[in-house]
């Protein structure tokens, strides 16, 4: 399911690596079983030292390159694009403290729940009031680390409307595993409504499916 | 490989019967022998990898049901970073080359000892000296929650001592870059007569390649650890942005060292696997210096990865895709490693016993691990995977499924020449099989909540993970059981076992050839070395 602009990228370039790893698992896992059948000394007592094959050998080396070359560029597109904040994005503050998240909105409206319009790109601009943490949003597939006294910035557009759970994802302290919010992506004229009375009502969402 | 037979008739007496300048307790403590000095070291591991072990069965425990189960979430943190300090720098890094490095290089080699005897028991006090440091902190202000890699600025806000379990990991890389310097001169120095570099089982080319990484990568640890000893003492800005300093900075200090000496945990326990299979296969292994040069690569390769463990951090979008491609170079020389060994069983005369049986599931179980690194490594999934559990079930495959399996193997293999007697080999099976199931309910478990987006070092989870991990807490009774049946087997075979032959497998390397237990010195005469370290059947021939 394509919950976010990056998720059917992020879950091709999983996939693509996963079947690669899955037929070489299995191809190990086989050859390894079929040869101590096979091999075992009760139906072969007479061993044969093979010192090594060179055609073989160049080929397991060759082949190999070939497909880590391929899965280094699929992560290196899908990448490129969770680097490049669009133009029109909007900017939203977070700060990260033990053991809290708050959001800033242009208008000054403070929240402790990231609201946000759907097929809206959201620019976040991370700082930390203490030590490291780290912005997750395994729903949408995309995480940057919160750092003091160095200003991050990561960007997603929602594309369903509903809430995403928002995890701290680095290590900071007694209450880390309770450093947890969500995203709620609203539909255009909800979030508008809501960010024109400043947040005076939290909104809420329609869809039925909650988080994850 | 051919050596002269040992005079039965003069056989000194073995290096256990011996009787130095010290008895009981003292001659061991105060022992030179290399072969004294790896069971130490095996003894301290041990202890060690079982305390850490039941704080993982309490950390499972505890993830029984949402909310508390046990503990509080402080004692939780301690937990986890007290088992992953013991876990890396107890265990897995001192690991396979103090324990049966120490054993098994000169006789490998056809040595009397290792190149600095004396400098190899300073290494022991040091080790056992760090470990007592870092266990200090109990008493004094209590063991450290900054998880095992000591993050800035959190190591400096929490209360805990983080100082003296830094100062405790300091001491700890003195004594093993001493063991990788006594290590990489013994193989320059002193390898039998005949022996070339082409000629030294794989076991050594592995620790030789180890042995380069423990001396050049572990002295920023300690200059890493000093730094925040001094940030934390002197109030000196270095990682502390508060007062000046850069945390980025600290990772990439840490990960300089501990992204290779994930390397020198895993190179030996490759070696262990490549002087198996062969062994059990009663051929000589295919593509021997492919193995051998892939070690080096891998340990050069491996020594510019570091930054993948910072692809979140916001370092530049250049340096991650360097980073990125140098990682996926690491893959090559481990796929090549991983089907020479299978290519290995191809043809030879197979017999399936329990060390045989612990390399093949560390094959698999290190090839799981691979294979989720190599996930890891592709730029846009690991902004998704890292720190969830897809990160900590990766290294358990890779540190657990590869080199303490390795480890196992290796006991089993090595057990009858290190005491002389046989452990009971069904119940070594019935232990492996309950570990292979345990292991992957385990974290194959993991793995798919990781990909669900389950945090790593959490003290709680939401309610739609608690399936997930309900069942991995029962896959680490299952893993668990398994390692106690096999401890209680080798403690049963080392009390009571029968007494096994010189060389109950068919090795063809140099510690095979001895006979019984190897007396003080190992060879009464240095051997002479003919030909390559595996060949079975051309000796075979000869004897003919
Ligand atoms: C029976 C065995 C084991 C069990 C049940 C176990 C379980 C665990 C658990 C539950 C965690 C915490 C995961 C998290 O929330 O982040 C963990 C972390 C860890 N484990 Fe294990 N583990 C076992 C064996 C090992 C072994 C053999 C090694 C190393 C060779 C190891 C190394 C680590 C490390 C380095 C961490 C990370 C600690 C940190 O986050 O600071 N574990 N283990
Ligand atoms: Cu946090």
């Amino acid at each position: 399911m394509n919950t976010g602009n990056f998720t059917s990228q992020v879950e091709a370039s999983f996939l693509f690596v996963f079947v690669i790893s899955l037929v070489l698992l299995i191809g190990i896992t086989v050859a390894m079983i079929y040869f101590i059948i096979r091999y075992h000394h009760t139906k072969n007592d007479k061993p044969k030292d093979i010192h090594g094959h060179l055609g073989l050998e160049v080929a397991w080396t060759v082949i190999p390159t070939i497909l880590v070359m391929g899965m280094f560029y699929y992560g290196l597109v899908g990448y490129e694009k969770m680097d490049e904040i669009p133009e029109d994005a909007m900017k939203v503050e977070v700060t990260g403290r033990m053991w809290e998240w708050k959001f800033t909105y242009e208008n000054g409206t403070t929240t402790d729940t990231l609201y946000v319009p759907v097929d809206q790109a959201v620019d976040l601009s991370l700082n930390s009031a203490d030590v490291i943490h780290s912005f997750y949003i395994p729903g949408l597939k995309i995480k940057r680390d919160v750092v003091p006294g160095l200003n991050n910035h990561m960007w997603f557009a929602a594309d369903q409307s509903k809430r995403y759970d928002v995890f701290c994802a680095e290590y900071c302290g007694d209450e880390h595993a309770y450093m947890y919010t969500q995203v709620v992506a609203l539909p255009r004229e909800s979030f508008d409504q809501w960010y024109a009375g400043s947040g005076s009502a939290a909104p809420q969402v329609t869809s039925a499916d909650t988080a994850q | 490989m051919a050596s002269h037979a040992v005079d039965v008739d003069h056989r000194e007496p073995n290096y256990l019967e011996v009787r130095g300048r010290h008895d009981g307790i003292l001659g061991w403590i105060m022992s030179t022998d290399h072969k004294r000095i790896g069971l130490m070291y095996l003894f301290l591991l041990l202890i060690f990898f079982i305390s850490a072990m039941t704080l993982g069965f309490f950390m499972r425990l505890e993830q029984w049901t949402v909310g508390q189960t046990l503990m509080d979430a402080k004692t939780y943190n301690t937990l986890f970073t007290v088992h992953g300090v013991i876990m890396v720098f107890l265990v897995v890094v001192p690991g396979i080359p103090a324990t049966l490095g120490n054993f098994f290089l000169p006789l490998q080699l056809g040595a009397k000892d290792v190149a600095f005897p004396r400098l190899n028991l300073l290494s022991w006090w040091l080790y056992l000296s760090g470990a007592l440091i870092i266990f200090l902190a109990l008493f004094y202000g209590g063991l450290p929650d900054t998880g095992w890699t000591f993050y800035a600025p959190y190591n400096v806000r929490t209360t805990t001592n983080v100082p003296l379990a830094v100062f405790g990991v300091f001491i700890l890389g003195f004594s093993s870059i001493l063991t990788g310097l006594n290590f990489v001169t013994t193989m320059h120095q002193m390898r039998a007569p005949g022996m070339g570099w082409f000629q030294m089982p794989l076991f050594c080319w592995g620790l030789y390649a180890t042995g380069w990484i423990q001396v050049l990568a572990t002295p920023i640890l300690g200059i890493t650890m000093l730094l925040v000893l001094v940030e934390k003492t002197l109030h000196i800005g270095v990682f502390n942005p508060a007062i000046g300093g850069d945390p980025i900075l600290y990772q990439h200090l840490f990960w300089i060292y501990s992204h290779p000496a994930v390397y020198i945990m895993i190179l030996p326990a490759m070696g262990i696997i490549s002087e198996i299979m062969p062994t059990f296969s009663r051929r000589t292994i295919f593509g021997y210096k492919a193995i051998a040069y892939s070690s080096l690569a891998i340990a050069l390769a491996g020594s510019l990865v570091w930054g993948h463990h910072m692809f979140t951090t916001g370092q530049s979008f250049t340096a991650n895709v360097i980073f990125s491609l140098l990682t996926f170079l690491v893959g090559i020389p481990t796929a090549i490693k991983v089907l020479n060994w299978v290519a290995t069983l191809y043809k030879g005369s197979i017999r399936l016993e329990p060390p045989l049986l612990f390399a093949l599931s560390f094959i698999f179980l290190f090839s799981i691990g691979g294979f989720t690194g190599l996930m890891q490594g592709v730029l846009n999934l690991d902004i998704h995977l890292h720190d969830t559990y897809f990160v900590v079930a990766h290294f358990h495959y890779v540190m657990f499924g590869g080199t303490i399996m390795g480890l196992f193997a290796g006991l089993h293999y090595w057990f009858p020449k290190m005491f002389g007697k046989m452990y009971q080999k069904s119940w070594a099976n019935i232990a492996w099989a309950l570990q292979l199931v345990g292991f992957n309910m385990l974290y194959f478990t993991m793995l798919v909540m990781g990909y669900n987006g389950m945090p790593r070092r959490y003290y709680d989870h939401l309610e739609y993970f608690n399936f997930g991990h309900k069942l991995a807490t029962v896959g680490s009774w299952v893993l668990i059981s398994g390692i106690l049946i096999m401890f209680i087997n080798l403690l049963h075979g080392l009390l009571k076992g029968e007494k096994a032959p010189s060389n109950p497998w068919g090795g063809t390397t140099l510690e095979w050839q001895i006979e019984d237990l190897p007396p003080l010195e190992n060879f009464d005469e240095i051997p002479e070395v003919h030909g390559g370290p595996y060949d079975h059947n051309t000796e075979a021939e000869v004897a003919k």
